[in-house]
């Protein structure tokens, strides 16, 4: 079984703010991680070959210093990485992403699933996915929270939906998208990071990807644009309700029904 | 073609198991508006199987015109035959901007859509409104756990897509006097594409609601101390009719499925009142609960950061604070 997992590098959340001034992102000193939801990727496709067999291969379209997210998934098992950089990629939305893995998945060919994280936590848009199933014309999964079964040619998964969740069957090839649940990912081996050091991913530009068509891709391709940005403001009028427990509480109490939200 | 060729306002108008889900409703809301400030018409999609009385509903929350698609592929949702049937409407009718919500259906399938039409697609938008000259929609969303808000604008490609999230847009009162046209079609099976299909629906939430559309969610933290006192949530959510959340922390320590997770890998909620109780308020978990209306938080420590973004907190102890309160709404004050 040939897998396919598609992962990003993205800042760390917390470190995230704007220059008030400017209102573009304050990236100095900020670190560069795996997004969160890329590693259970990795996990479950490193499960699947346990089983199965087969290699794995992760893709990353970024700068070059993406590498660092290869290294990190081969130190974790991964077998190959392909990293995907080109300055006429730059400024790709969604649909200039998904269009680009796409090409570059249709250039590496021989694949039977592609796992991709349920969002990155940078732009938290959860769409590269099903705009890659899209551009591939294959079946999708979304939120899988657990492969019941998989065999070379279908598999059986659980998708989480609000309200629980649904059995699935599919044919593969076909792209999943997973969710937190789905495993505990592993560290990386010491074995894993001596490969890693050695590793040089295979590293494609644009003119690489056959049939690729510049007009899709990079800020001018983008259908979207980001218009402005802006740090939420928010007022919060903090009360600190004081006294022993059940004076608090009545108090509390009070001031809840007052709100009107609670009909009880 | 040109941009003024693509007229109207649509909403995916989104049912789970043959029922309208409340999201459809608000979408309607936030659309009519849009519509209304275009001076175009708003119209409602519906993909079901048997549920004709629904595409009324809609009429009666605010739409001027329902397609309505009856196909037995519709009964369980499926990202292919949902995909393909709003694609091709939507090359047919070519309106200007299509809604969807921003939940697990529509997030799953609507960008399937957008690709399929090569046009752009915001996610998650919590504010739409029209720029006043360029008459295009501008799409408001949180990004970077909510860090940062982004205004998303899609120019010359159309249709404009985005989905909304839940909670944040107002219904319109339900007003059966309102007049709308239902366009009915059937499908048959075999013109659709079904290749992932459910094979089984299992209804997990462990307690009544789901938290995403929750009005109230009283959520505990690795505060509550056990597993076994996590019962006092669950309480408590039933004493005040709400939803049970859970931080990461309680989440990982097995004590609540992890569909209860609010947080930035978990739900992201907004509902009127959230009950924060022993949730330190690690920025991850603001993140998906810090546009609540209300905030109450109860914690041991005065110094934790929820109370800052607390509309009201209690420093103490959750098994001396949480019974007072289960006890307050019994007995009604
Ligand atoms: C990439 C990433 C993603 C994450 N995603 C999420 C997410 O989606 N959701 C999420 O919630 N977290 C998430 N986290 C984890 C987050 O950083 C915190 O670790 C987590 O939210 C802490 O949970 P907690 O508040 O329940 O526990 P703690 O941080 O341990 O807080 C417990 C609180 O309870 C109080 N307390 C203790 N005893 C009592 C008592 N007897 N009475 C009253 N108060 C008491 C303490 O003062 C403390 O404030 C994520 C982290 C990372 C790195
Ligand atoms: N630049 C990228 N390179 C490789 N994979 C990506 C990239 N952007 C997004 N993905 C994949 O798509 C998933 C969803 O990302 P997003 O749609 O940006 O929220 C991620 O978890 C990754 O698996």
């Amino acid at each position: 079984m040939n897998i396919i997992v598609l992962i990003k590098q993205v800042v760390a959340t917390t470190n995230v703010k704007l220059n008030p001034e400017t209102g573009t992102m304050i990236r100095d000193g900020v670190e560069s991680i795996l997004n969160p939801f890329d590693e259970y990727a990795i996990e479950e496709a490193l499960r699947i070959k346990d089983k199965l067999g087969g290699k794995v291969t992760v893709v990353t379209m970024g700068p070059a210093q993406a590498k660092e997210v290869i290294r990190k998934a081969i130190g974790m098992g991964v077998d190959e990485g392909i990293l995907v950089t080109d300055r006429a990629l730059a400024g790709s939305d969604t649909w200039a992403t998904a269009y680009t893995l796409s090409q570059v998945l249709k250039k590496i060919g021989d694949y039977q699933l592609i796992i991709t994280g349920k969002q990155a936590v940078d732009g938290d848009t959860a769409q590269v996915g099903p705009e890659m199933a899209a551009c591939l014309d294959l079946p999708m999964i979304a939120w899988v929270r657990k492969i019941e079964e998989i065999t070379e040619s279908t598999i059986r998964a659980q998708r989480l939906m609000d309200d629980g969740y649904d059995v699935l069957e599919s044919p593969l090839p076909a792209l999943i998208s997973v969710v937190k649940e789905i495993n505990v990912p592993r560290l990386e081996s010491l074995k894993g990071k001596m490969r890693a050091k050695k590793h040089e991913p295979a590293t494609w530009g644009v003119a690489d990807l056959p049939d690729f068509d510049l007009i899709q891709v990079g800020l001018k391709g983008s259908p979207t644009r980001v218009m402005k940005t802006f740090t939420p403001q928010r007022q919060y009028n903090s009360e600190i309700i004081g006294g022993e427990p059940p004076q608090a509480a009545a108090s509390l109490y009070q001031k809840i029904k007052a709100m009107n939200i609670v009909n009880k | 073609m040109s941009t003024n060729d693509w007229q109207d306002v649509w909403i995916y108008a989104e049912q789970r198991d043959g029922s309208l889900s409340s999201v459809s409703h608000e979408l309607l809301g936030a659309g009519r508006k849009l519509a209304d400030d275009l001076g175009q018409k708003l119209v409602a999609v519906l993909l079901g199987h048997q549920m004709r009385a629904a595409a009324d509903e809609l009429v009666a929350f605010g739409a001027d015109k329902v397609f309505y698609l009856d196909s037995p592929a519709f009964g369980k949702f499926a990202d292919e035959p949902y995909a393909q049937a709003l694609t091709d409407l939507a090359r047919e009718h070519k309106p200007s901007i299509i809604l969807g919500g921003a939940t697990a259906i529509g997030r799953s399938f609507i960008p399937r859509v957008a690709a399929n039409l090569r046009t752009g697609m915001t996610a998650d938008c919590t504010a739409l409104e029209i720029h006043s000259e360029k008459k295009v929609l501008l799409g408001t969303r949180p990004a970077y756990g909510g860090n940062i808000m982004a205004t998303i604008i899609c120019e010359e490609k159309r249709p404009q897509m985005a989905t909304v999230r839940h909670k944040v847009m107002k219904a319109l009162e339900r007003d059966t006097g309102r007049q709308g046209e239902v366009v009915e079609r059937s499908l048959p099976e075999s013109e659709l594409t079904l290749r992932a299909k459910v094979v089984d629906v299992v209804k997990e939430i462990e307690e009544t609601c789901n938290i995403a559309e929750a009005d109230i969610i009283v959520t505990g933290g690795r505060g509550v101390g056990s597993k076994e006192k996590f019962q006092l949530v669950r309480d408590l959510a039933a004493a005040i009719g709400g939803a049970v959340g859970a931080s990461r922390a309680v989440v990982d320590a097995g004590w609540v499925p992890y569909s209860h997770q609010v947080g930035q890998t978990g739900k992201t909620v907004c509902p009127k009142m959230y009950f924060a109780l022993g949730v330190s308020g690690a920025i991850q978990h603001l993140a998906g609960m810090q546009s609540s209306d209300v905030i109450i938080a109860v914690n041991s420590n005065p110094d934790a950061e929820i109370f800052k973004v607390a509309t009201y907190g209690i420093v103490g102890d959750i098994s001396e604070v949480v019974p007072e309160l289960i006890k307050q709404f019994r007995n009604g004050g």
